[in-house]
C-alpha cells in the first residue's frame, strides 16, 4: 500500500465491517437529513404561523410534479439495477442502466425548467410570498442535489468506468455509494412532493 | 448494501426491487388521488405524510438496503432520524404554545 492510498476501499474494516466509502457516504447522508430537516422545520414554522396558506395547486402544476415523481422513482430502480449489473459482472448492462438513470435525472431537470419558467412568466418569484419563497428554496436545493448526483453518475458512466478494468470491486463500491446518494435524492422528493404540491 | 451476496440472494433482490418500484408507483397515484378528495387539512396532512413515510421507508429499506445493513449504519441513521424528529417537533411546539392565547 502506497503512502497516499486510502485504506479499506474494497475490504471492510475489521472493527466496523464497513468500507471507508460506505461509512463516509452514510455519515454524509446523515448530515443531509439534518440540512433538509432544517428546511422542513422552517416550512412547518412558516405554515403554522401564517394567517393564510395557499394550497399548492394554486401556484404549482400537480401533473408535472407527478411526472417528475415517476421519473425519480424510475431512476432509483435503474440505479440499483446498475449496481446489481456490476455485482453480476455485466458491465454492458451497467452502462445501460446507469445511462437510463442519468437520462431520468435529466428529464426531471427539463420538467423543473418548464415549471420554473411558467412561474417566472406569471410573475411568481421567491419574493412574491412566503409559500413561493419556501417552494423555491426547497426545490432549488433539491435540484442542486439532482445535478450533483447526475455529475457523479455521469463520471462513473464515462471516464470513471476505467476503474472497472483494474479493480472491479472498488468500482462496484463507488457505484453503490453514488447510488445511496441518488436514492436519498429520490427520498427527499418523496416528501417534498406532497408537502409542497398536494397540501 | 451488505457485502456478501450469493446468486440466489441477488435474484431475490431484483424481485424485491420490482415489487418496491410497483408499490412506489401505486402509492404515488394514491397520494395524488387522495389530494383530489379535498379532505380537511389535518386529515389531508396525516394521510399524505403516512403515504410518504411508507414510500420513504421502502426506498431506504430496499433500494438503500438498510434492511440488511450493518449495525453501525443503523445506529447512525437511527440517531439521525431521532434528531430529525426533534427538529420537526420544535416548530410544532411553538404552534401548540400559542393555543388559547
Amino acid at each position: 500500500m502506497s503512502a497516499m492510498e486510502i485504506p479499506y476501499t474494497v475490504e471492510p474494516r475489521p472493527d466496523t465491517g464497513l468500507t471507508s466509502g460506505k461509512i463516509g457516504i452514510w455519515l454524509f447522508l446523515a448530515s443531509e437529513v439534518m440540512l433538509f430537516g432544517a428546511l422542513f422545520a422552517t416550512y412547518i414554522l412558516l405554515r403554522v404561523g401564517a394567517v393564510e396558506w395557499p394550497h399548492g395547486a394554486h401556484y404549482l402544476n400537480i401533473p408535472l410534479a407527478t411526472l417528475n415523481t415517476i421519473f425519480l422513482i424510475s431512476s432509483s430502480v435503474t440505479m440499483v439495477m446498475a449496481w446489481y449489473s456490476l455485482k453480476t459482472d455485466s458491465f454492458s448492462k451497467f452502462r445501460l442502466y446507469m445511462g437510463a438513470t442519468i437520462l431520468f435525472g435529466f428529464a426531471f431537470l427539463v420538467v423543473k425548467y418548464f415549471e420554473y419558467s411558467a412561474k417566472f412568466h406569471h410573475g411568481y418569484f421567491p419574493k412574491t410570498n412566503t409559500f413561493l419563497a419556501i417552494y423555491f428554496t426547497m426545490t432549488g436545493l433539491h435540484m442542486l442535489h439532482v445535478l450533483g448526483g447526475m455529475a457523479v453518475n455521469a463520471y462513473l458512466w464515462g471516464p470513471g468506468a476505467k476503474l472497472w478494468k483494474t479493480d472491479k470491486e472498488h468500482f462496484t463500491n463507488r457505484v453503490e455509494n453514488s447510488g445511496l446518494f441518488w436514492h436519498f435524492v429520490d427520498l427527499v422528493w418523496i416528501f417534498l412532493f406532497p408537502v409542497l404540491y398536494l397540501l | 448494501m451488505s457485502d456478501a451476496h450469493s446468486a440466489d440472494d441477488l435474484k431475490k433482490h431484483v424481485r424485491a426491487y420490482i415489487l418496491v418500484f410497483v408499490s412506489l408507483m401505486a402509492l404515488t397515484l394514491v397520494t395524488v388521488a387522495v389530494s383530489t378528495l379535498h379532505l380537511p387539512v389535518h386529515q389531508a396532512i396525516a394521510v399524505a405524510l403516512i403515504i410518504a413515510t411508507i414510500k420513504g421507508s421502502l426506498v431506504a429499506c430496499y433500494f438503500m438496503h438498510l434492511i440488511s445493513e450493518k449495525k453501525l449504519i443503523l445506529w447512525v441513521m437511527g440517531l439521525t432520524v431521532a434528531f430529525f424528529v426533534v427538529l420537526l417537533l420544535v416548530p410544532t411546539f411553538t404552534a401548540v404554545d400559542r393555543i388559547g392565547s
